[in-house]
């Protein structure tokens, strides 16, 4: 203990002088490594940022798995229960009830591949949309780059995504082998880690422009629940894109998912539209929206603080 | 001459008070409609009085903010609830933005706003090791390389496995700092972290942060325990409603804190006529004073310092008996002593002391030995007695001062030493005969 008390009330070396206001004399030096300044532009998003902090995003991600499944049975599981329950509704009601057709590709498979890559898309949102207003708390008492937060969020969902991909996959499978229904899986699969790209930064683009504009006006966490309900049936998520034809395809094509969902369903199971135009707007729109969004997000994070 | 580490140059932060923005977009763009239009804003005066505050009460928390900080240094940063302590952290820790002015920094600045940002209850201590220290700007690599000083240091090894929301708060407390005091940043800011935890655990902080400095890394201490700020910083700073009001040694920073900070504590008390009267005698007190060993009037004081009460007073009336005499309380109230200059209870012989006093001005001074009172705060009422025994003037709270822990008395044992005074008594120990062990 005594080593502890030398510590605490050795020798403090004074160290102040005559002259620390002397601010001019310093004015010579400097390699500064940070300056903090009031305003600064739109466009100084110190990006580089995020990379030194890349292993808090994945202290983030892992948190997110961790803290979502402890203290629940069927942990991990909950990914692909979802999946099948709903699967299994639109089968009796799209499938049996309204009758919608579904490209001839068995009703199971056609759903829950739509399934996937919507509900990738819509926790991407729905978890980065809020990243001001759930993470207050955190951001008012150390700086990080808030950037950091949204990205890890669409990272952990990634962690659902591959079990339902798996799950798909599966299916897929016993429906090949088990049922005798002729499948093409076709060159087509390559394009999946780049749809899935497409998803994460789409989803990331419309999160933060939302929680970004959320600081200020709250409504818009009410118009974002239920926004993503309703987004989901301008999806072709439960029907196929042949099954517009004439004025109301345009409306459909007009959503950035559309192209990427058909893309998805055309690699893994052969049927839908493949059409490298519709895809090159879906990219251009995800561009937009991103850049769109880290900007905004970027003037938010600075000033939302005093805000909040 | 060693390096400047933080330049702040003109820094202000400005906060608008009431409501500004109505957070409703239509709202929102109402006004704004009607601002192009040249109208009144439609929304500004529903509460007449407070709505045109609002409009134009501007509250700067800083303002023209301008010091540096050499490296190495240990820069205690003190000042009254709201002075704009917080902000100016927040500031340097890049929580908030300036609105004038800037800072300029060299190296990496890890800030201890509050300790345990981002633990997650579910996690277990160890998990909350990695993810707190990356918040804090770790990587996991250096994490790793010092996960197993960090368990020992919070001196919760067995529970570390565990998830913290099953730890007390005082564990709690104690795994977070063990984080953030092995982060090695080379400015480190500290705000409060000793509010928490119990003695021990406190001088462990004190020590790794004296630690710290000693490696050559700058430390901002924010607290209010003038004793920390006193024995941890070289030099302080005064904030007082967003502007630097002093800056220098601490102990002259501390000593100006105490008189604009707290009204109660006055080192000097100054009586008006009504005060110190007593009408019938013609005695008056003029002043109440502590001082310490150079006369300077003086509220804080090491344990080891010697210092002084002064009554000054004054008989306009002869045939005065008078003495002089004070008691002693410590802040909570307990009455310590009384005592006053009868010649018999008196170390020396004070001539003008138990006598019928000549018409003029007087000053009674006590000394107090240093090594004396325990650490804390004291006050003393005044009191001049007429005729030995009858006091005719009583002033009460006349004046307070604290005495801070030197260290001086803790050089092997570190914990609370309980009591009222704390002298340095004669103590002999000796062999009085041998012991066979067997027998025993």
């Amino acid at each position: 203990m005594a080593h502890l008390l030398l510590r605490i009330y050795g020798i403090m070396p004074i160290k102040y002088g005559k002259n620390y206001l002397q601010i001019d004399q310093q004015k010579k030096m400097k390699n500064w490594t940070l300056v903090i300044k009031p305003k600064t532009s739109w466009f100084d998003l110190h990006l580089h940022d995020l990379w030194t902090y890349r292993d808090l995003l994945l202290m983030f991600v892992k948190r997110d798995f961790i803290s979502v499944y402890k203290q629940t049975i069927l942990g991990p599981l909950w990914f692909v229960v979802q999946p099948l329950l709903t699967t299994f509704m639109f089968i009796v009601v799209f499938d049996k009830v309204a009758n919608i057709p579904t490209d001839s590709a068995p009703p199971a498979l056609f759903y829950l591949s739509g399934l996937v890559i919507w509900n990738y898309f819509s926790s991407c949102l729905n978890k980065t949309s809020v990243t001001f207003t759930a993470n207050a708390g955190i951001f008012g008492k150390v700086y990080f780059p808030r950037l950091i937060m949204p990205l890890s969020n669409v990272v952990s969902a990634l962690i659902g995504f591959g079990i339902q991909l798996g799950l798909l996959l599966m299916l897929i499978g016993y429906f090949h082998w088990f049922m005798d229904v002729n499948i093409q899986l076709n060159v087509y699969l390559v394009f999946i880690p780049f749809l899935l790209l497409l998803v994460a930064a789409l989803g990331l683009g419309f999160g933060i422009i939302i929680s970004s504009l959320t600081t200020k006006y709250k409504d818009l966490v009410h118009l974002v629940s239920f926004g993503t309900q309703l987004l989901m049936y301008a999806t072709p998520v439960i029907y196929p894109l042949s099954f517009f034809e004439g004025k109301y395809r345009i409306f459909i094509l007009a959503n950035p998912l559309t192209p990427i969902i058909e893309v998805f369903r055309y690699s893994l199971l052969g049927v839908g539209e493949f059409n490298i135009w519709y895809l090159f707007y879906s990219v251009l729109f995800t561009l937009l929206s991103l850049f769109a969004g880290v900007l905004l997000f970027n003037r938010v994070e600075k000033s939302f603080m005093d805000v909040v | 001459m060693s390096e400047t580490v933080i330049s702040v140059e003109g820094l202000g932060k400005k906060y608008r008070l009431g409501v500004i923005g109505t957070g409703r977009l239509s709202q929102d763009l109402n006004q704004w409609w009607a601002k192009i239009r040249g109208k009144e804003d439609p929304f500004e005066t529903i509460e007449p009085g407070s709505s045109s505050h609002s409009k134009y009460g501007d509250f700067w928390a800083l303002q023209d903010l301008d010091f540096e900080v050499k490296e190495g240094e240990v820069l205690g940063i003190i000042g009254k609830n709201g002075a704009g302590k917080s902000t100016l952290l927040k500031i340097l820790s890049r929580v908030t933005t300036p609105t004038s002015g800037m800072v300029k920094v060299k190296g990496r600045i890890a800030s201890l706003l509050e300790v345990g940002t981002g633990f997650h209850p579910e996690l277990t201590g160890r998990e909350n090791i990695f993810l707190n220290g990356a918040i804090l700007g770790m990587t996991k690599a250096e994490i790793r390389k010092k996960i197993d000083e960090i368990i020992s240091f919070s001196g919760v090894e067995k529970h570390i496995d565990t998830p913290v929301k099953r730890y007390s708060s005082g564990m709690h407390v104690r795994l977070a700092f063990a984080v953030a005091a092995h982060l090695e940043p080379e400015i480190l800011i500290v705000d409060e972290v000793l509010a928490v935890g119990d003695a021990e655990f406190q001088k462990k902080c004190l020590g790794k942060m004296n630690q710290v400095s000693r490696e050559g890394r700058t430390i901002l201490f924010v607290s209010h325990n003038m004793g920390a700020v006193q024995a941890l910083c070289s030099r302080a700073i005064l904030l007082k409603s967003g502007k630097l009001f002093t800056d220098g040694p601490t102990y002259e920073t501390i000593a100006t804190y105490s008189q604009i900070a707290y009204n109660k504590t006055k080192a000097e008390l100054v009586c008006g006529h009504r005060e110190g009267e007593a009408e019938n005698y013609g005695v008056r007190i003029t002043a109440v004073r502590v001082l310490d060993q150079n006369d300077r009037v003086c509220n804080i004081f090491n344990d080891a310092d010697d210092f002084y009460v002064e009554i000054e007073y004054l008989t306009q009336q002869e045939g005065n008996h008078l003495t002089s005499n004070i008691q002693l309380f410590t802040e909570s109230g307990v009455l310590v002593l009384s005592t006053g200059n009868w010649a018999s209870t008196t170390l020396n012989m004070d001539v003008y002391s138990d006598r019928v006093l000549p018409v003029g001005i007087y000053r009674s001074r006590v000394k107090f030995p240093g090594y004396f009172l325990n650490e804390g705060g004291y006050y003393i009422n005044a009191i001049i007695n007429r005729e030995a025994s009858t006091s005719i003037i009583f002033i009460e709270e006349a004046v307070t001062f604290t005495i801070v822990d030197s260290g001086n008395m803790r050089k092997e044992y570190t914990d609370h030493i309980g009591g009222v005074v704390r002298p340095k008594f004669e103590w002999n120990t000796e062999p009085i005969g041998q012991i066979n062990i067997n027998s025993y």
